[in-house]
């Protein structure tokens, strides 16, 4: 449904026909970008990280 | 030019180079041999460090390393009155660091394993064992227990290579390792 | 290049004035102008003050010059890490945000007051820390491991700096987003302007996690929290003190780019490669703060391996595709010029006396060679206890910071001056010396310290004699002697730092004001055409080949692979640890 009104809405351009590939496209949004650039370290280097140093355990 | 949008609306198309493509796959297969060459190495190599640690109380962590010290001093590490600790071959041996020193010095066998624990009891310090140069991260409040077997003898030190405070420069700890079965 | 009237404009219902930039016929928001401007000059002012405290440490580590006492020499080194490592980069990277975004997209600036809100609260809060360290009581080193405490004001002081910092990052991405809106640019933005996004994005993590972790130990530091772990407090602040400096990588890539692009008019061999290269940064290059975890208790080895390769080296991947492009894309654009004769004539006739070009290249070789491959080395899980703290660390790292970075940027200064003070820069002599002066400099602080850690030496270490130490020790005599030759060759690179800094400042003072006439001539000696009706467009594949760039590429992997096993031989012979 959001696809036809998007095409309704959108004036077909010369750019439009030119179908810019999935990977340009991604590399053309910033936030995209910068959602993903936050969350990987976030996760890999933070996240995992601090899990791992909660569970060191109690010496006796 | 780099500073302008580039030329064609679509880029992503463009062929890419044959001289650039080689030296991207040159490049990714270094990449993954550097490392498997670590994993390789938990799997063949001698030089791991152990990762294992418990949550101590410093406290609790000195007690432990004077009874150590009391059960096994040998003599006196020169004039300064540190005691020097020989514990049995292939047992469990204890070094704190404190402003601003390692404490006790070590007497270990060539050959032998030990299990090492370390601990601080205020800040945190850096074990760098001289010359072999050995360098580990002591922190307060976690015990690291680790194994070493010492391969040559002779005195080694042990310079503190975290930053720790004025008397930083100061600290410096030692162990000494001896030929088997020498005398206590 | 387009020649037009230098003129203030103003554009629809928005009230921005532009300028229309007489070399390159884009429009300069006057707005952003003055933004670089103040950012640009707060940076050399504490890359000149951090410099002198980088100055003393290095004669106090000369160990028959020692000029400091103790106490000085920590309070020094705090100080040194604080203003070059941040406060120098950081406010330099605003400066360079804005040029990428404003002025490369031809547009005006998202909300330029908060742009000042932003220099404000940077301003205000080095000083605080300046302050704090000053004062002696913050002497805790840069990284200010708990449970060393601080003055409260030193960990406020990086706050306000880091919040400051963020709203500049923003203020990037939302230019980005009125360029778009209001067609100021067609189809992607530049590749330079990618680069710089790729900073914004690390930067944007990297102060985030900064200020997460300091807002604690500020309230620790006034009373209000008891106890904060130290292993998490060093995993977190890592991803800013790291981060801060994969910040840099990706910017002097970007800047690499841009002087080829300014001076050469080299095109990127491929944007597609390039840029790939870049999200290789933003995915993976901040893992690498796991560098300084690799010693500590509690970390699993699954974790460690992961996060230190950068996920199987894929950050390290786009190094070293950036490293053969721009080398490349100058081979290429010289031969375009007509420099084709040979291997190198490209290099040999490239414009080494233009100071942009020289600290551009010199900034390339030397990252490369110095900062690329030691800094791999170091950050192999197992390798790292070879070295981990010794001064191999700062050896390593004046290598990509100094060498690669802090070179970069004066680079690029050489043209921020005609082009956004508009003023010629002054002393051109010295000015071509310049970048030569502080490489030799760096470099020679770079491997001396480099080859002192590989003997043992400690790092942040007042006395490596132990003089007042209860048991005498001593380290390899070839120490003490590269430590002097550390202290000789930071004379050196002071002298090409504080030449830099006087150019600078006297250009903005005193340099004669370019003119749409002399504007070309005042961005330094270029490349003489040899061929003028050198085709403008052409391929990239296979219509030419770049022999003198294969041949370097070939050196930099033979190092890198000997430097890399020769480093394994060594660790195979230490005591055994499991």
């Amino acid at each position: 449904m959001t696809d036809a009104t998007e095409q309704a809405d959108d004036v077909p351009t010369p750019e439009r026909s030119l179908r810019i590939p999935v990977m340009q496209r991604v590399l053309d949004n910033p936030f995209l970008l910068l959602f993903i650039g936050v969350t990987v370290p976030t996760v890999f280097y933070i996240l995992w990280g601090l899990i791992e140093l909660t569970q060191i355990p109690i010496a006796n | 030019m780099a500073i302008h949008p580039p030329e064609e609306r679509i880029w992503w198309n463009q062929k890419v180079g044959k001289d650039e493509l080689i030296w991207i796959v040159i490049a990714f297969l270094w990449g993954v041999i550097m490392f498997s060459m670590m994993i390789y190495w938990h799997v063949v190599g001698k030089q791991n460090l152990s990762t294992t640690a418990y949550r101590i109380d410093p406290a609790a962590f000195e007690e432990k390393t004077e009874a150590f010290a009391d059960q096994f001093k040998v003599r006196e590490e020169g004039d300064t009155g540190i005691p020097v600790v020989r514990p049995p071959a292939g047992g469990d041996v204890y070094m704190l660091a404190r402003l601003w020193q390692f404490w006790p010095v070590l007497e270990l066998e060539k050959g032998e394993s030990y299990q090492l624990h370390l601990s601080s009891m205020d800040y945190q310090h850096g074990f760098s064992l001289q010359p072999v140069n050995i360098n580990i991260q002591v922190h307060p409040l976690i015990e690291h227990v680790l194994t070493v077997t010492p391969t040559e003898t002779g005195t080694f030190s042990v310079v503190c290579n975290e930053f720790c405070g004025i008397g930083h420069h100061t600290m410096i700890g030692r162990i000494h390792v001896v030929e088997k079965g020498t005398q206590r | 290049m387009a020649i037009a009237e230098a003129e203030t404009q103003i554009i629809g219902g928005i009230a921005a004035k532009f300028r229309t930039c007489p070399a390159s016929g884009l429009k300069i928001d006057l707005a952003a102008e003055r933004l670089i401007k103040a950012n640009a000059v707060a940076s050399i002012v504490f890359l000149a003050i951090g410099g002198l405290f980088g100055l003393l440490v290095a004669l106090t580590r000369w160990q028959t010059v020692h000029i400091l006492p103790a106490d000085m020499f920590y309070l020094a080194l705090t100080a040194h890490g604080l203003d070059v490592l941040l406060v120098w980069i950081i406010f330099f990277e605003m400066a360079v945000l804005y040029f990428c975004s404003a002025v490369l997209l031809n547009c005006r600036l998202a909300t330029p007051k908060l742009g000042w809100v932003a220099f404000v609260l940077m301003i205000a809060g080095a000083v605080l820390a300046n302050v704090a360290v000053l004062q002696g009581n913050s002497s805790v080193m840069f990284t200010s491991y708990v449970p060393m405490k601080a003055d409260p004001n030193f960990y406020l002081g990086i706050i306000l700096f880091a919040v400051g910092a963020l709203i500049g990052c923003f203020m990037f991405l939302g230019t980005l987003v009125i360029a778009k809106d209001e067609k100021t640019y067609e189809g992607s933005i530049p590749l330079v302007t990618f680069g710089a996004l790729t900073a914004c994005i690390i930067a944007i993590f990297s102060i985030a996690a900064g200020a997460i972790i300091l807002l604690p130990t500020w309230l620790w530091s006034l009373g209000y929290i008891s106890h904060i772990d130290t292993v998490m407090y060093k995993l977190v602040w890592w991803a800013m003190g790291h981060g801060t400096q994969q910040v840099n990588v990706a910017a002097h890539v970007a800047i690499w780019y841009a002087v080829a692009a300014i001076l050469l008019g080299a095109k990127p061999l491929s944007e597609k490669v390039s840029r790939t290269a870049f999200l290789l940064y933003i995915l993976f290059l901040q893992l690498a703060s796991a560098h300084h975890l690799l010693v500590e208790p509690g970390l699993s080895e699954e974790w460690q391996i992961f996060n230190t390769s950068y996920a199987i080296y894929l950050a390290v991947l786009g190094s070293m595709i950036h490293g053969m492009t721009v080398t490349g894309a100058v081979e290429a654009a010289q031969r375009r010029n007509g420099y084709t004769r040979g291997a190198f004539e490209w290099l040999r006739k490239a414009p080494w006396g233009n100071p942009a070009f020289a600290g551009m290249f010199l900034s390339l070789i030397m990252f490369g060679f110095l900062g690329g491959i030691s800094g791999v080395v170091l950050g192999t899980e197992q390798l790292n206890i070879m070295l981990h703290n010794t001064i191999y660390v700062p050896g390593h790292f004046h290598a990509t910071v100094v060498a690669g970075t802090t070179l970069a940027f004066m680079a690029l200064t050489y043209l921020v001056l005609p082009l956004i003070f508009q003023k010629q820069v002054v002393w051109p002599k010295l000015a071509r010396l310049q970048p030569y002066i502080f490489a030799v400099g760096v470099a020679g602080i770079s491997l001396f310290m480099m080859g002192a850690g590989t003997l043992g030496v400690a790092r942040r270490h007042w006395d490596i004699g132990f003089a007042d130490a209860p048991m005498s020790f001593s380290y390899p005599a070839a120490a003490h002697l590269m430590l002097a030759l550390n202290g000789i060759f930071a004379v050196i690179a002071s002298i090409g730092g504080i030449l830099f800094v006087l150019i600078a400042v006297g250009t903005v003072l005193w340099g004669k004001p370019v003119t749409a006439e002399n504007i070309v001539e005042s961005l330094g000696p270029m490349p003489k055409k040899q061929v003028t009706d050198a085709v403008s467009t052409y391929g990239n594949a296979g219509t030419w080949h770049l022999p003198g760039t294969y041949i370097l590429v070939a050196v930099f992997f033979l190092s890198f692979v000997l430097y890399y096993f020769v480093n394994w031989k060594y660790l195979s012979e230490i005591w055994p640890l499991s």
